[in-house]
C-alpha cells in the first residue's frame, strides 16, 4: 500500500475540524484564527466552512477572551481558545490559574470549566525572549487544570478530541517545531483514532536507562537513543504526553526496570518540571537507582536571538549522548 | 446576663487591648451602639453591642490586654431582672484561653516529611557531584542494597559507575561464584551469614509429622508409566507443596529489608545442597510454584547436579525467597534450620520412614516425614507458621492436585 | 431626598422592601458570628447598598445569570439561594452552597444560575461576557447580571470585557456598584475620568446612572435595562450609585473617610427611607413591619442553627472536586 506523509500541523487541523464537524457546542476563538487563517495556519480555511460565529477573530484582549471562553464553557459551549504563544498566556494567567482552575473547587462542584486552550509553545524559530519559552512545566504546577503536550501526528489529532470530552480545564501545548514534523501513515485510520490523556507513552523500549522527556525534544531523545543503540547502550524513550496529572507509574516502573534516568526538557532547569520528575524519582525509587539522576535542560538565560545561541540555550542530542554515558559510567 | 467577648475582628487579630470603656455599668445600650474602644495590631476600633442590653458589670480594665474570645463585660437584657451576679470571672486575664469552640473541625494528623536538608547550595550548570564523605564508599543505592540481601561486602570492590560507583553488575559480579572459591573461604562465608542469621533474626521453629501415603502410592502409579530418567522424586513433591502453600502465605515468601518485610516478586525456592568438597549452596528454581511437576523434577535434578559440579548461573544463585533443607538422605527424622537472610523462613524436611500413626481412630504404620519450620518472628507469629505447614500438610494429602499445572 | 410615590403594588413593594431586610438582617448576624470566629476569612458587607441586589435582581427571572464580587451574600440570597444554605458555607461547613470549600467569597449555585462568588476585582467580567456568549450562540435570550466595584473599573478585564460585550453584542447588564472607595482608595484618586458612564459609553455600550440607596428606583431601572438587554441581545451598563455603611471589610478602621461622611449617607438608609415611603402609601404599618422583622430574624436564627447542625467535610476528602470526578 501506499504510504502518505502526515504533518503535525495537518493533524491538530484534522483534529479540530472533526471536532467542529461533530459537536455544535465547539466553536474555536482566539487572535487571528478566522480571516488570517492562525499564525501558525492551523485553522486556514475554517472560516470559510465553519463561519464567523464558531471560527471567532478576538480582540488582542487575552484575559478577556480567556475568561469569556471559561464563561462560555460554564454555559454550556465547548469552546477551543487558542493563545497564539505561551508567552501571551501571561495576560491570561489570572483567568487561568485564579478563575479556570479554581472554578469547581470553589464552587463545591456546582460548576465545571469544560475548556480547551491551544498554545504554541517552545524555541527553534529565532523568536527570541518573548515567543520562545517552554512554560507548560510552570502551569503543570497548578492543580485544577490538565497539561497536554502532544508530540506525535496520533496525539496531535487525538488529545484534542479527548481534551474536549474532559468536563474540566486542559491546555494543549503544541512545540513550533513540531508543526511541520512529518510521518508516514498507510491509510488516516491509523493515525485519525481516538487517544489517551492519562498515560505516558513509552516510544522505544530499551533496558539500559529511562530517558524521560515530552513534546519538541521527543524526538532528539529518540534519535539520541538510535544512535546510543549503536554504542550498545539500549535506552528507553517515554514521552510524558500529560504534564498535570503526571503518570509517574510509568515513569517508576521505567526506572524500577532500568536503574537510571536521564530527564530532557526544554524549559529551565531550576524549579522545573524536570526537578519534580527527579525527585520523584528519588523519593520512590531511590534504591533502584544505580546512578545518579541527570537532567538536560534549557540553559538559564531568555531565549536569545542569534541561531547559534538559540540552539546552544535548549538541549541538542549530544547532550543529551553525553548525559546519558554519564550515568552509564561511560567516559568518552 | 450575657457575655460580651474580645471580638475578633480580623482573620490575623489574635488579641486586642482596651483602650477604653464608652460605656459605664447601668448604661443602657442599643444595639450596635459603641461599648468600647480596642487596641488591635491595625489600629484602634470600636466594639459595638450586638444586642440592646444594660451593663452590669465590665470585666477588663483599660490598658489590659486579652486574647479574642475572653469576656470583657456582663450585660442584661433589658426586661431582665438585675440577677445576681455570676462569682468572679476567671476571664480578665491574658492568660485565659480563648474561645475553644465545641466543634473543632477535624485536624490533620502530622504526616512525617522527611526532607533532608542536603547540600542546599544550587548547582544550575554543573552535573558533577559532591565528593561525599569520606571513607563512605561511593555505591548507587540499588547496589547497596543488593549487597545488604546478600551478605555482600562492599569493601574492595571496584566500582565501574560513573564516578567510580559501585554499581548493580559489579555487586552481581562479586556475589557470583568463582572458580577459585576454595572450601575455607566459602565455610567462612557460612559463618559470616549464619552468625548474621543468628544475631539479628528471632526464630522461632514449628514442626509436624506428615502421612505421606497418599503421595507413595501416587508417585507410583505415576512413576510406573514413565522411563527410568523422567521418575519424579518424593523431594520434587515436597518443594511443589512448599511453593503452592507459599501462594496462600506470601509473608513466608520474601526479605526483611530495611526495618521491613518485602515481599517476593515471585516464588522462588532455595533448594540447601551440601557440596562434597564441604560447604553449602542453596541455589534457586524460579517459579517453583508455576513448573509442572516434571519441569521442577528436572530442575532440581539439574540443579544439585550443577551445585556439585560448580556450573550454576549467578541468577540461580542470588535470588532464592524462601530455601528448604532436606536432610532426609542423611537419616535424621527432624531439622530446624537458621534461616539464611534476608530471607525470613525456612522449611526443611527429615527423612521419610513408616511411622506409626494414629488415623481415623486406628494405629497404622504409615509412610511419614517430618516437615521443619524456622521462622522469622519480625515478620510472622506461630499461629500463621502453623497454618502454613498445615497447608502443607493437606496439599501432600492430594497429590494428584501438585501434579496440575496452573 | 424627597419620597416620590412608589410606583408599583404593595404586594411588589413589600417583597423589594423584605428581601432588603433578609439582606440586613443576614449580615448584622454574620457580623456578630465574625466576631465570635464562627465566620473566619474574609468577611465583606454589604450594609447601605441592599437596594442596588434588590432591585436588579428582582428585575431578573430565575432563568437568568448573576455573577457577583465577594461582596455577594445579598446577591446570592435575592437569587434564592437560602439563608441556611448560605450561613453554613460561610461557617464552612458541607452543607454550605459551595460545599463549604468557598466561604463567604465564593458563593455558588448551579441551581439558582449564581455563578459566584469572585473576589480577584475584575476577573469576572470576562467570564459574564462568555455566559453571554454562549447564549447568544445557543440562540437563547437569557441574561446575565454581572455585579462588581467601581473599583473593577481599573482593572484591564473590565474594558477587555466591556469591548467583547459590544463587539460581540452579548446578553450582559453591567451593574456597576459605586460606593466611591475601592477599600480605601476614593474614586477621585483612581480615575482620571470620574464619570463611569462615559467611560462605558466610550465602548458603544448604553448606559444607565441611577441612585443605588432608592429600591424603587433601581428596581423600575432594572425592568427597562434587563428589557433591553434580552430584547435587543445587547450588553448595557448600569451605574448604582451606592454606599458601604460599614467598612471595606471586618477589619478596616476606617481611616480613608470621615465618620460625618458615613454618618451622613447613613441618613439615606435605602431601608428605613423606603419603609417610611410604604407606610406613607399605606403599604405597611408598625405592627406589620414588626410581624415582617420577627420573621426575618427567625429565618435567620434557623439559618445560625443549620449552619451550627451542620458537619465538617471529613478530612479524606481534602483533594476533592480538583477535577470531576469519575460518575459525579
Amino acid at each position: 500500500m501506499n504510504q502518505t506523509t502526515v504533518t503535525y500541523r495537518e493533524a491538530i487541523k484534522a483534529g479540530l475540524a472533526e471536532a467542529l464537524r461533530s459537536d455544535d457546542r465547539v466553536f474555536i476563538m482566539g487572535e487571528d484564527v478566522g480571516r488570517y487563517g492562525g499564525t501558525y495556519a492551523v485553522t486556514m480555511g475554517f472560516l470559510e466552512e465553519f463561519g464567523e460565529a464558531r471560527i471567532r477573530d478576538t480582540p488582542l484582549s487575552e484575559s478577556g477572551f480567556v475568561g469569556a471562553g471559561i464563561g462560555a464553557a460554564m454555559g454550556g459551549m465547548r469552546p477551543i481558545v487558542e493563545v497564539m504563544t505561551v508567552n501571551f498566556c501571561l495576560l491570561a494567567l489570572d483567568q487561568i490559574v485564579n478563575t479556570a482552575a479554581t472554578m469547581r473547587h470553589m464552587s463545591g462542584g456546582n460548576f465545571s470549566v469544560p475548556l480547551v486552550i491551544r498554545m504554541a509553545t517552545g524555541a527553534g524559530r529565532q523568536l527570541a525572549a518573548q515567543h520562545s519559552h517552554s512554560l507548560e512545566g510552570w502551569l503543570a504546577h497548578i492543580p485544577g487544570i490538565k497539561i497536554l503536550t502532544p508530540a506525535t501526528v496520533t496525539d496531535g489529532y487525538g488529545m484534542l478530541g479527548a481534551a474536549l470530552a474532559d468536563p474540566d480545564p486542559v491546555l494543549i501545548f503544541e512545540h513550533v517545531m513540531l508543526y511541520n514534523h512529518k510521518e508516514r501513515y498507510d491509510s488516516p485510520e491509523d493515525w485519525q483514532r481516538p487517544v489517551d490523556i492519562e498515560k505516558a507513552a513509552i516510544r522505544r523500549e530499551g533496558g539500559d536507562v529511562s530517558l524521560i522527556t515530552y513534546g519538541g525534544c521527543l524526538w532528539k531523545a529518540l534519535d539520541a537513543a538510535e544512535q546510543l543503540s549503536q554504542e550498545g547502550i539500549q535506552a528507553e524513550v517515554i514521552d510524558l504526553r500529560v504534564l498535570r496529572p503526571l503518570d509517574t507509574r510509568t515513569i517508576l516502573d521505567s526506572v524500577v526496570k532500568t536503574n537510571r534516568a536521564v530527564i530532557v526538557e526544554e524549559a529551565w532547569r531550576s524549579g522545573s518540571l524536570s526537578a519534580e520528575i527527579g525527585m520523584q524519582i528519588a523519593e520512590r525509587a531511590f534504591y533502584d537507582l544505580d546512578a545518579p539522576i541527570q537532567r538536560v535542560c534549557g540553559a538559564e538565560v531568555p531565549i536569545p536571538y542569534p541561531k547559534h545561541l538559540e540552539d546552544a540555550a535548549v538541549p541538542q542530542v549530544p547532550q543529551i549522548l553525553a548525559a546519558v554515558r554519564e550515568v552509564m559510567g561511560r567516559h568518552v | 446576663m450575657f457575655e460580651v467577648t474580645m471580638p475578633s475582628l480580623g482573620a490575623d487579630m489574635e488579641e486586642g487591648t482596651l483602650i477604653d470603656w464608652l460605656v459605664e455599668v447601668g448604661d443602657s445600650v442599643e444595639k450596635g451602639e459603641a461599648i468600647a474602644e480596642v487596641d488591635t495590631q491595625k489600629s484602634a476600633l470600636e466594639i459595638e453591642a450586638w444586642s440592646a442590653g444594660i451593663v452590669r458589670k465590665l470585666l477588663v480594665e483599660p490598658g489590659e490586654t486579652v486574647a479574642v474570645g475572653t469576656p470583657i463585660a456582663l450585660f442584661s437584657a433589658e426586661d431582665e431582672a438585675a440577677e445576681e451576679l455570676p462569682a468572679e470571672q476567671p476571664a480578665s486575664t491574658a492568660t485565659a484561653t480563648a474561645s475553644v469552640q465545641a466543634d473543632e473541625p477535624p485536624a490533620p494528623e502530622p504526616t512525617v516529611s522527611q526532607t533532608a536538608d542536603a547540600d542546599a547550595a544550587p548547582t544550575i550548570q554543573t552535573q558533577s557531584q559532591p565528593t561525599g564523605k569520606p571513607g563512605r564508599a561511593r555505591v548507587s543505592p540499588a547496589a547497596r542494597k543488593l549487597a545488604g540481601e546478600r551478605g555482600i561486602d562492599l569493601t574492595g570492590l571496584k566500582g565501574s559507575g560513573p564516578g567510580g560507583a559501585i554499581t548493580l553488575a559489579d555487586v552481581e559480579q562479586a556475589g557470583e561464584p568463582r572458580a577459585s572459591d576454595t572450601p575455607s573461604e566459602m565455610r567462612q562465608a557460612i559463618a559470616a551469614t549464619m552468625s548474621r542469621a543468628n544475631r539479628d533474626i528471632p526464630h522461632y521453629y514449628l514442626g509436624t509429622q506428615i502421612s505421606l501415603q497418599h503421595a507413595t502410592i501416587w508417585l507410583e502409579s505415576t512413576n510406573a508409566t514413565l522411563p527410568m530418567a523422567q521418575r519424579i522424586v518424593m523431594p520434587t513433591l515436597l518443594i511443589k507443596a512448599v511453593a503452592l502453600a507459599l501462594e496462600k502465605f506470601p509473608e513466608m515468601n520474601g526479605f526483611y529489608v530495611d526495618d521491613g518485610f518485602r515481599q517476593g516478586s515471585g516464588i522462588h525456592v532455595g533448594v540447601a545442597v551440601s557440596l562434597r568438597t564441604g560447604g553449602l549452596v542453596a541455589p534457586a528454581i524460579h517459579d517453583a510454584n508455576r513448573l509442572s511437576l516434571e519441569r521442577l523434577n528436572q530442575a532440581l535434578t539439574d540443579l544439585v547436579a550443577r551445585s556439585r559440579g560448580g556450573g550454576l548461573k549467578r541468577a540461580e544463585f542470588a535470588d532464592p525467597t524462601i530455601t528448604i533443607t532436606n536432610l532426609g538422605d542423611q537419616g535424621v527424622d527432624t531439622v530446624f534450620g537458621v534461616i539464611y537472610p534476608p530471607q525470613v523462613a525456612l522449611v526443611s524436611f527429615g527423612n521419610i520412614a513408616v511411622r506409626p500413626l494414629v488415623q481415623d481412630g486406628e494405629l497404622r504404620a504409615l509412610p511419614c516425614v517430618y516437615a521443619g519450620l524456622s521462622a522469622d518472628h519480625r515478620v510472622t507469629d506461630g499461629r500463621r507458621g502453623a497454618m502454613f505447614l498445615n497447608k502443607i500438610k493437606s496439599l501432600l494429602q492430594k497429590p494428584e492436585k501438585l501434579a496440575r499445572i496452573p | 431626598m424627597i419620597a416620590t410615590t412608589i410606583p408599583f403594588d404593595r404586594e411588589k413593594s413589600l417583597a423589594l422592601y423584605e428581601n432588603m431586610l433578609l439582606i440586613r438582617f443576614f449580615e448584622e448576624k454574620a457580623a456578630e458570628l465574625y466576631t465570635r470566629q464562627k465566620i473566619r476569612g474574609f468577611l465583606h458587607l454589604y450594609i447601605g447598598e441592599e437596594a442596588v441586589a434588590t432591585g436588579i435582581v428582582a428585575a431578573l427571572e430565575p432563568r437568568d445569570g448573576v455573577v457577583a464580587t465577594y461582596r455577594e451574600h445579598g446577591h446570592a440570597l435575592v437569587k434564592g439561594i437560602s439563608a441556611a444554605s448560605i450561613m453554613a458555607e460561610m461557617y464552612g461547613k458541607q452543607e454550605g452552597c459551595s460545599g463549604g470549600r468557598g466561604g463567604s467569597m465564593h458563593l455558588f449555585s448551579a441551581e439558582k444560575r449564581f455563578f459566584g462568588g469572585h473576589a480577584i476585582v475584575g476577573g469576572h467580567l470576562p467570564v459574564a461576557v462568555g455566559l453571554g456568549l454562549a447564549e447568544r450562540m445557543r440562540g437563547g435570550n437569557a441574561v446575565t447580571a454581572c455585579f462588581f466595584g467601581e473599583g473593577a473599573i481599573a482593572e484591564g478585564e473590565f474594558h477587555e470585557s466591556m469591548n467583547l460585550a459590544a463587539l460581540w453584542q452579548v446578553p450582559v447588564l453591567f451593574c456597576c456598584e459605586n460606593n466611591r472607595y475601592a477599600m480605601g482608595t476614593a474614586l477621585e484618586r483612581s480615575e482620571s475620568q470620574t464619570d463611569l458612564c462615559a467611560k462605558a459609553a466610550s465602548y458603544n455600550v448604553n448606559v444607565m446612572r441611577v441612585d443605588g440607596m432608592d429600591v424603587a428606583a433601581v428596581y423600575q431601572a432594572s425592568v427597562e435595562a434587563v428589557g433591553y438587554v434580552r430584547g435587543q441581545g445587547k450588553p448595557m451598563f448600569l451605574e448604582l450609585n451606592t454606599y458601604r455603611f460599614r467598612p471595606h471589610s471586618m477589619f478596616d478602621p476606617e481611616l480613608y473617610r470621615d465618620k460625618a461622611e458615613v454618618e451622613g449617607w447613613k441618613k439615606h438608609d435605602p431601608i428605613a427611607s423606603f419603609g417610611e415611603r410604604l407606610r406613607e402609601q399605606g403599604y405597611l404599618d408598625d405592627r406589620e413591619d414588626r410581624i415582617l422583622r420577627d420573621k426575618i430574624a427567625a429565618e435567620i436564627a434557623e439559618a445560625v442553627d443549620f449552619a451550627e447542625r451542620g458537619s465538617w467535610e471529613p478530612l479524606e476528602r481534602l483533594t476533592t472536586n480538583v477535577y470531576t470526578e469519575v460518575g459525579s
